[in-house]
């Protein structure tokens, strides 16, 4: 037994509203730069759908992830080493800009400097590549919301898996939203690919990250990924893909697209697993017990054999412990709700999802039946094949079984729960039905629904016992700051050449983000730790905490007017998505409610 | 031995100073640009025309790189040593070589094509690109001259590059170089030594680079590569003599 620790996320499914927060802050964080016009590390699809990239999900045409050989042995798609190498002056199966979308902008100069005329100046839209003017006709979420109709969504290669029906009952359509990022798999088909061995998985937290130095652009990680989820940088020339946002990770903090999702539905914490046992589980024969072959990989944290096979492999004490409280742990194991994401790829996926039971309680509500009912809901899975079918493509290989289970289970727990809710008797016999005791059913619920920020986020700050509180811990660096690789400067080479790419990892030091977020004091120039709000300042005096306290006993300026203007117009940080509970102190992922002088919440509390 | 000024300094100096240029410059480049170090592959925008001109043209170059090695490298007493007769190799050079070289030629006019007229691939093409586009080309032609030209139609005469430029050429590694073998030669040879040794001065700074990126090792390294999180603080290397005084020494810089 190899123990090794991985940084796991779900997602529930049924709470994501496609919003595309997450797609925005992530893009903001990390790819708002030239090169990266196109990519989404984050990205939230509409399924039935294409995708995006369009239909990558047709591996008998991308080539993606692993595939057993005729004696059973666990080969890459795309072909063997020899081959991989053969073919790396035209990579054969990588999609081209147009599967993912020509970036563009628009010409808003002309809308001021347009001559008079006869009619309003338009914006054309220009290429982000050529400069020219281009007609938009497709992009990252062409398809949103089923737009586009039947004509696109019916390119869906999962669709096209499920039957031929589909077409014909396509007026009886479900829809629900996928948001996916790089899965962090523990058998990654991208480093495999690499030939110049530069993706490379830390083996302290299984975060998969481009060594951007050793990357030569020969990009086989892009044909190599079944989620193509390594992009190329076109103007830098290197691979570059979701790093789990590591340099937050690192100091406990969830990853940007967590933080603000706002359907809060993601969970991330650790999964211990067994190293020795991922090549054996891959290569499972059966892509149905493919499944069940993932999670035997995962190893229980509160067994005291793992425990002492942890420590052995040098997995800190508190990493364990988090472990043992780790949300997907519980989603995964416990309650097993959270599946994951094409385990037929074989590259065993990291990034889990609870299958919506939305489209079933939709189906339901539409024929004017009680859609909150278990006897219902319970009918309603077994008979709406179509949906049912379409999630277990693709959450378990096709296998209906372990997908119709999980929808009971979330079946069960909606209807036990509205009992509870009515303050009518619970029914013992609802949990029984599928397996659950009473206090596991509201344990569950409890995570589902209403988990608070530390709950739904159990991250263990990295080791680094030396670590100094200015400066992030961080690899490589594949994403830099203002002015350096990257960010639209050019070196003697081109695009991001010259030295400079070893500075910092981002403009925020995450270590002052964290304290900015968790601190629960006000504005506090001595110890820089709170920010400044402006937007409670109403012009007059000075704003509190702006400047640091003079000690010349002037009665306008210093602690006396703070502690006055605090308590009119508190200042209190925005708080972090998660909402306002205070944490167990010292855990470092929670965030404290900014309590003023004043106590209470602040009307710019929230903004 | 009459060799005039220009010939020392083309044949002698010329060389030494292309090829100092080119293992300094690498040594250099790595050092300050790795980042930069990448094929810089436009395959994003394009591949219907790629697909066909880049392989033509990179295994068209490298059994081209491999005929020189054969012919610079390789005495006439080597290969007459293990029975090879001058016809037997003239014919065998001349028939791969052709093969090999129309494929490079095809190949990089499809590219350079593919370059120009192909929106975003034109507009990510650096000057520098374009400069060592035409110092490739140039090689390229010089060299397909003398072939077609020089061993085929004979047109100026036999001249046998094995007893000339070969011998000037190995001389240089042997720092026993003889530039008046190089005088004598044609013109067609003359000019194309001279763009190839520019064209090794070119290298480093271009995205030539990308040929010792050659990635042999993955036919035996392990498929999924593990590393750990460095124990360095920041992401920003030390500067020397910055060192923090309570960290343990690096082990081997960046990891
Ligand atoms: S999902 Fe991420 S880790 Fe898995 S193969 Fe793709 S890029 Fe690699
Ligand atoms: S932010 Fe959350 S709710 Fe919104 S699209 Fe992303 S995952 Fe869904």
């Amino acid at each position: 037994m190899r123990v090794m620790a991985q940084m796991a996320m779900v997602m529930n499914l049924d709470k994501c509203i496609g919003c595309h927060t997450c797609s925005v802050t992530c893009k903001q964080a990390w790819t708002n730069r030239a090169g990266t016009e196109y990519v989404w590390f984050n990205n939230v699809e509409t399924r039935p759908g294409q995708g995006y990239p369009r239909t990558y999900e047709d591996q008998e045409t991308w080539q993606g992830g692993w595939t057993l050989t005729k004696r059973g042995r666990l080969q890459l798609k795309a072909g063997g080493r020899l081959k991989n190498l053969l073919t790396i002056f035209a990579s054969p199966k990588q999609p081209s800009i147009g599967q993912y979308y020509e970036p563009w902008t628009y010409d808003y100069e002309n809308l001021t400097n347009a001559p008079l005329q006869e009619h309003t100046p338009v914006a054309r839209p220009k290429s982000l590549l050529t400069g020219e003017n281009m007609n938009v006709s497709w992009s990252a979420n062409w398809d949103d919301n089923l737009g586009g109709g039947p004509a696109l969504a019916s390119q869906d290669p999962v669709l096209k898996q499920v039957s031929d029906k589909i077409k014909l009952e396509f007026e009886q359509t479900f829809m629900f939203y996928l948001p996916r990022i790089c899965e962090h798999c523990l058998n990654p088909s991208c480093a495999a690919s690499c030939p110049s061995g530069a993706i490379y998985k830390r083996a302290e937290d299984g975060i998969v990250l481009v060594d951007q130095d050793k990357c030569r652009g020969w990009r086989k990680c892009v044909t190599g990924c079944p989620y193509k989820k390594v992009y190329f940088n076109h103007r830098t020339g290197k691979a570059e893909k979701c790093t789990f946002c590591f340099p937050r990770i690192e100091v406990g903090l969830p990853t940007v697209c967590s933080e603000t999702c706002v359907g809060r539905l993601r969970y991330i914490g650790l999964v211990l697993y067994d190293a020795d046992r991922v090549l054996e589980a891959a290569s499972e024969p059966d892509e149905h017990k493919l499944l069940a072959a993932q999670r035997s990989v995962l190893l229980d944290p509160h067994d005291p054999q793992v425990v002492r096979e942890a420590e052995r492999a040098g997995i800190p004490r508190d990493w364990v412990d988090a472990a043992q409280r780790s949300p997907i742990w519980r989603l995964i194991h416990d309650y097993e709700v959270a599946l994951p994401l094409h385990p037929e790829y074989r590259t065993m996926p990291m990034v889990w999802y609870i299958p919506p039971l939305s489209p079933v309680v939709d189906a339901i509500a539409e024929t004017g039946e009680d859609s909150e009912a278990a006897r219902n809901l319970f009918a309603a899975i077994d008979t709406l094949r179509i949906p049912v079918e379409y999630l277990a493509e693709l959450f378990t290989a096709g296998d209906t079984v372990p997908v119709t289970a999980v929808l009971q289970r979330l079946a069960a727990m909606r209807s036990y729960m509205r009992d509870i809710n009515l303050g009518r008797d619970p029914d013992p016999s609802i949990p029984a039905a599928v397996g659950m005791t009473e206090s596991a059913m509201q344990e569950m619920y409890r995570l589902l629904a209403i988990a608070k920020y530390d709950e739904r986020y159990v991250i263990p700050s990295a080791h680094a016992e030396q670590a100094h509180s200015l400066e992030e811990l961080a690899t490589e660096c594949s994403l830099d700051y203002e002015g350096g690789p990257g960010m639209g400067g050019s070196g003697p080479f081109g695009e991001g050449s010259g030295p400079g790419f070893a500075d910092p990892i981002a403009v925020e030091n995450f270590h002052m983000l964290q304290q900015r977020q968790t601190s629960d004091t006000v504005a506090d120039p001595s110890t820089r730790k709170a920010r400044v709000n402006l937007l409670n300042w109403d012009g007059k005096g000075r704003p509190s905490g702006m400047f640091p306290p003079r000690d010349d006993g002037d009665p306008a300026d210093g602690p006396q007017l703070r502690d006055a203007e605090s308590t009119g117009a508190e200042v209190v940080q925005p708080l972090p998505a998660g909402g306002s509970e205070s944490g167990p102190a010292g855990t470092g992922t929670a965030p404290r409610s900014g309590t003023g002088p004043g106590g209470g919440a602040s009307p710019g509390g929230s903004s | 031995m009459t060799t005039s000024t220009t010939d020392i300094l083309l044949w002698v100096v010329f060389p030494y100073v292309c090829l100092a240029v080119f293992v300094l410059g690498h040594v250099w480049r790595y050092r300050y640009d790795k980042f930069g170090w990448t094929t810089r592959s436009s395959q994003l925008y394009e591949s219907r025309l790629l697909r066909w001109a880049s392989p033509l043209f990179h295994f068209g170059i490298l059994a081209v790189f491999l005929g020189h090695v054969m012919g610079l490298g390789i005495p006439k007493a080597w290969t007459r040593a293990v029975g090879m007769t001058d016809e037997i190799y003239h014919f065998l050079a001349i028939s791969i070589g052709a093969v090999a070289g129309i494929s490079t030629v095809v190949g990089m006019a499809l590219l350079i094509y593919r370059r120009r007229t192909v929106g975003p691939v034109f507009s990510a093409t650096t000057r520098m690109d374009k400069f060592m586009y035409l110092v490739l080309a140039t090689v390229i032609f010089t060299g397909m001259w003398n072939t077609i030209a020089g061993s085929i139609l004979n047109l100026g005469g036999h001249y046998d590059y094995r007893d000339g430029v070969s011998v000037w050429f190995r001389g240089i590694f042997r720092f026993d170089i003889r530039p008046e073998l190089m005088a004598d030669a044609p013109i067609g040879f003359q000019l194309h030594a001279l763009a190839a040794f520019f064209l090794f001065a070119l290298w480093p700074f271009t995205r030539l680079v990308h040929v010792f990126s050659v990635p042999l090792g993955y036919m035996w390294r392990p498929y999924v590569v593990y590393r750990s999180r460095p124990d360095r603080l920041g992401s920003r290397a030390s500067r020397p003599g910055w060192e923090r005084s309570e960290r343990r020494p690096e082990r081997t810089g960046r990891r």
